[in-house]
């Protein structure tokens, strides 16, 4: 098999997180019994009227702002023409001639081979649109069920150039994506419950070639993981077609998961003629500078204005983008060193321990037993002494099994520091009546026992004391004998 | 008198002072209708006991003295306007059993002034023509003569105003659809401004030019109407913020220095010689009461009806699209596939016309076509708003004939869809330029039927408009249709 150029662009659709549907007032939350969700509006009666919900509109906007488009002062809404059961109206409105952004770039930065590389991918526009039903098909009793839940779900779509050259690439872009947009607020970004989903445009080409080849459509792409290998199959695929002297089709495509291979769902020959024309139900969106700085000035800290907080807050640049990479981590970050304003001690507890226990699977960052101001009280404790660090550790596994508070967790497990002297002259009385041989030794100038003497005080008065003072008072005990 | 023949507000002076009751007036309408609907087949579906219920309602805000300007009155609704638990079938065998879950938001306007509703009446298909013809239920005929086609879309309200079905009428108006029939059927019609009356709830045909208006026995009973039914609406997109003025307001001022203007399009070789001889003989009455007659021309005349129609209908192959027998309406029985359930579903519950405009639409809106077709209607769509505006810098309103032709003959033209589609020459271009306009009638031709006048008034002014029909409807003998 020959070289080739694989030549990608990507189509990505984000479900927006407005409280209602974006042209109705039905409420747009993920999932609820089939068919509760839905009004005559976006079930499609006839006599019903779309109205535009502005919140969507700002949210689409926001999102442009994050990926770095320009937004269009005029924009307009223009029907997309097709039959299917779970598109009541049988036309999605949606933007095709005036989108609301266009012209964005996504720097995004992956590896190849232990060695990082960083491309610029340009975005081509992000359109505002709505989300069709589900169609649940009952194979049993042979028959097809419409739920319009989802109907009328804001969306965007993000349409990238040509810009991506390879499976590694398209998922670099997705994730960072994904982290722009939770970060802009917009979107949840969860590709198993389908609110961002991928198709991915693909032709290949020899590093001689003029012109680009002929592409193929992988529709609807609900992984990063799927991305990748849809991706490097179409890449073995059409070269191996081109390799035999064949041609590759222009079709749209559906990846199996199971087999790790594309399909042909159908050919040029079928595809719909949208036959797209202006939405006259709607009138155009305007917007002027005021209304465009008030929208930007709500976009929340981005992921790289972030990344600069951190490092200005003392983290290593890999801590800070292992954290800001993860949008949900860097938000309990934040707020566990609200809690206790000490980044780097945080950072260090973060990465170490609590990473560590997610990374096997032992507790969820999206379900964690406890909050990020407990973690952060943890923290604290170990860094001033209420607990050891090693203690620390045990009483963080506790808080990982079971939640609560970590100083009750200490507390009951008796590893509490409380540096309480009556009790640490106590055990040192103890330990020295019980070690006579040792003490002779030590008095006899023998100083090397004492590292003994400690050891088994310390061991005494685990959870008691910090080492420092048990120091202190032994040295003190010793030298008035 | 027979009280079934008042204009409504004479009805409402005979309400308020208690010489009628709300339920004498319904049942006075109810039992005309049972007579002589059968022969004129305007109403659909009659609703009987929701009237009387009504009528009891109505009686006891008029007992309170709190009667607005249409408690009371009986009123009919063009089939495609949705009505809440009552039938809405567009004519169409694909809608035969639809009953809306919901108001349109028109319904709510009249409700909550305590009309009484009689029935829905019959209309082309979709209202697509001008005949009434193409009604898949009921092929209303005109009152002046049975033998004749009512005019359409809104052939059922034009029919039972004319006849005294009803009080007055709401009908709906895309490329003319309320002024045709008004002239065929000698009474009054009004097409408001686009954006002026929600189409929320009216089953849409072309959403760019639909536009919901009174049919009515004149021009101020027009007004009272519209009065009720104008209004932002949240529900419309397209509905205007604006205030809603009365428009009754300007009814009985001196129409001395209005400047009515006559493009010579109008007036050219398609308009029959009676037509244009009734038209001309108003517009110099108009002139000797001290009107100022303007000669303009409007040279894109001739290219409307294509435009129209590419526009029309292309947004109704998109709007028709959702009639897809899966949610509601006719579903056939045959085919096992989606898409045999989609095409025979279509293809047994729409009309000829109908499928004779969604195919014309997708070919318009295909690509490789689209520019040559859509693309080209639009650029004249700009042309005629502009022409209209420059002729309106010289004058107060348009005076033009209604149609072409006095009401045709119900076998007449049937087979010529061109031909028919010619004869709406005179009305397209208001929606196109989305100007209010009215149509009344200005005379009779030999055989005594109503020839038609529109007066078309700039964007919004709905008042000048009534003023001038109002004025020449005082001094004209009508000449009620006998049935």
């Amino acid at each position: 098999m020959s070289a080739y150029i694989p030549v990608i662009g990507l189509e990505i659709h984000a479900e927006l997180l407005t409280k209602s549907k974006v042209f109705c007032t039905c409420s747009a939350e993920f999932g609820g019994d089939k068919n509760t969700r839905c009004c005559p509006v976006c079930s499609g009666m006839p006599g019903t009227l779309p109205i535009i919900n502005q919140t969507a509109v700002e949210y689409a906007v926001k999102a442009g702002f994050a990926l770095g488009c320009d937004i269009n002062k005029f924009s307009t809404f223009d029907r997309k023409n097709y039959f299917y059961p779970d598109l009541p109206k049988a036309y999605q409105i949606s933007q095709l001639y005036l989108p609301l952004c266009i012209n964005g770039l996504v720097p995004i930065e992956y590896e190849v081979d232990g060695e990082k590389k960083t491309k610029n991918i340009r975005i081509n526009r992000i359109h505002l649109e709505e989300d069709a039903g589900k169609l649940i098909h009952d194979d049993l009793n042979g028959v097809s069920l419409a739920d319009y839940n989802r109907c009328g779900i804001p969306l965007i779509e993000i349409v990238t150039e040509p810009d991506i050259g390879s499976a590694d690439e398209a998922k670099a872009f997705v994730e960072k994506i994904s982290l722009l947009l939770q970060y802009a607020g917009v979107c949840d970004c969860k590709m198993e419950q389908g609110s961002l989903r991928c198709d991915v445009n693909i032709s290949i080409m020899k590093p001689t070639d003029t012109e680009l080849g002929t592409r193929a459509e992988i529709k609807n792409l609900n992984s990063i993981k799927a991305i990748g290998r849809a991706i490097d199959f179409e890449i073995y695929r059409q070269g191996k077609l081109l390799d035999m002297g064949k041609r590759v089709v222009q079709e749209t495509r559906r990846f199996d998961d199971n087999r790790g291979e594309t399909k042909s769902m159908r050919s040029k020959e079928d595809a719909h003629d949208y036959r797209y024309f202006p939405e006259p139900d709607i009138l155009q969106v305007n917007f002027t500078d005021e209304d465009l700085d008030a929208i930007r000035a709500k976009l929340p800290e981005m992921p790289y204005k972030r990344l600069e907080r951190y490092l200005a807050d003392g983290l290593s640049e890999t801590d800070a983008k292992i954290i800001v990479n993860q949008k949900i981590l860097s938000d309990f970050f934040d707020t566990a060193v609200k809690a206790y304003s000490n980044p780097k001690s945080v950072c260090n507890f973060l990465i170490g321990e609590m990473m560590r226990r997610i990374n096997l699977g032992e507790v969820a960052l999206d379900n964690l037993p406890f909050t990020a101001e407990q973690f952060a009280k943890l923290v604290e404790m170990a860094d001033t002494d209420k607990v050891s660090k090693n203690d620390a550790k045990s009483v963080f596994r506790t808080m990982c099994e079971k939640g609560g508070d970590p100083e009750e967790i200490a507390k009951a497990a008796g590893l509490l520091i409380t540096n309480d002297t009556g009790k640490v002259l106590e055990v040192i009385e103890e330990v020295l009546a019980a070690n006579e041989k040792a003490v002779a030794q030590y008095t006899g100038g023998d100083q090397k026992v004492f590292g003994f003497l400690m050891g088994q005080c310390t061991k005494a008065l685990k959870g008691v004391c910090t080492p420092k003072v048990i120091k202190e008072e032994l040295e003190k005990k010793l030298k008035s004998l | 008198m027979d009280i079934t023949a008042l204009k409504i507000r004479d009805m409402r002076a005979a309400l308020d002072k208690k010489e009628v009751s709300a339920a004498e007036l319904a049942d006075a309408y109810l039992t005309r209708i049972n007579e002589i609907d059968g022969s004129l087949e305007s109403y659909i579906t009659v609703t009987a006991e929701e009237a009387k219920a009504a009528a009891a309602k109505a009686q006891t805000i008029i007992d309170k003295g709190e009667a607005k300007p249409l408690t009371g009155i009986p009123l009919a609704v063009k089939d495609n306007i949705c009505t809440d638990g009552v039938k809405t079938t567009c004519s169409s065998k694909i809608l035969e059993n639809f009953v809306p879950p919901y108001d349109a938001t028109v319904m709510e306007k009249l409700n909550a002034e305590g009309i009484v509703m009689l029935g829905k009446v019959s209309m082309d298909e979709f209202a697509m023509g001008g005949s009434t013809q193409t009604s898949a239920f009921k092929k209303t005929k005109n009152p002046y003569d049975l033998g004749r086609v009512p005019g359409g879309s809104s052939g059922g309200s034009a029919a039972a105003v004319s006849a005294s079905l009803c009080a007055a009428a709401l009908g709906s108006d895309t490329g003319g659809s309320i002024r045709q029939p008004a002239a065929f059927c000698g009474v009054t019609g009004m097409k408001p401004t686009y954006g002026r009356v929600s189409r929320y709830g009216l089953v849409a045909f072309a959403s760019s030019l639909d536009q919901i208006g009174p049919i009515a026995k004149d021009a101020h009973d027009c007004a009272v109407i519209l009065n009720a039914i104008s209004g932002y609406d949240y529900h419309d997109g397209t509905s205007a913020k604006l205030d809603v003025p009365d428009f009754t307001a300007k009814i009985g001022q001196d129409i001395k220095g209005m400047k009515i203007a006559m493009p010579k399009e109008f007036y050219a070789d398609g308009i029959d010689d009676d037509v244009r001889n009734a038209v001309t003989e108003a517009a110099k009455w108009y002139e000797k009461q001290g009107a100022v007659i303007v000669d303009c021309s409007m040279p894109s005349l001739k290219y409307a009806v294509a435009a129209y129609y590419l526009i029309a209908s292309a947004e109704a192959s998109s709007n028709l699209s959702r009639y897809d027998g899966i949610k509601y309406g006719h579903r056939s029985e045959v085919g096992d596939s989606y898409s045999d359930l989609v095409c025979n579903s279509r293809s047994e519950g729409f009309g000829d016309e109908v499928k004779r405009r969604i195919l014309l639409g997708n070919y318009a809106l295909s690509s490789g076509y689209y520019d040559a077709y859509y693309g080209k209607a639009m650029a004249l769509k700009q042309k005629i708003r502009e022409e209209y505006a420059e002729i309106f810098k010289g004058c107060d309103v348009i005076l033009t004939p209604t149609a072409p032709t006095v009401a045709y003959g119900v076998n007449e033209n049937i087979s010529d869809p061109a031909k028919m589609y010619q004869a709406d020459i005179c009305t397209v271009t208001v929606n196109i330029a989305s100007l209010p306009a009215i149509s009344t009638t200005c005379g009779y031709d030999k055989d005594g039927m109503p020839i038609g006048m529109s007066i078309i008034g700039k964007h919004w002014d709905e008042a000048t408009v009534i003023q001038a029909a109002d004025a020449y409807e005082k001094q004209f003998e009508r000449i009620p249709a006998k049935i």
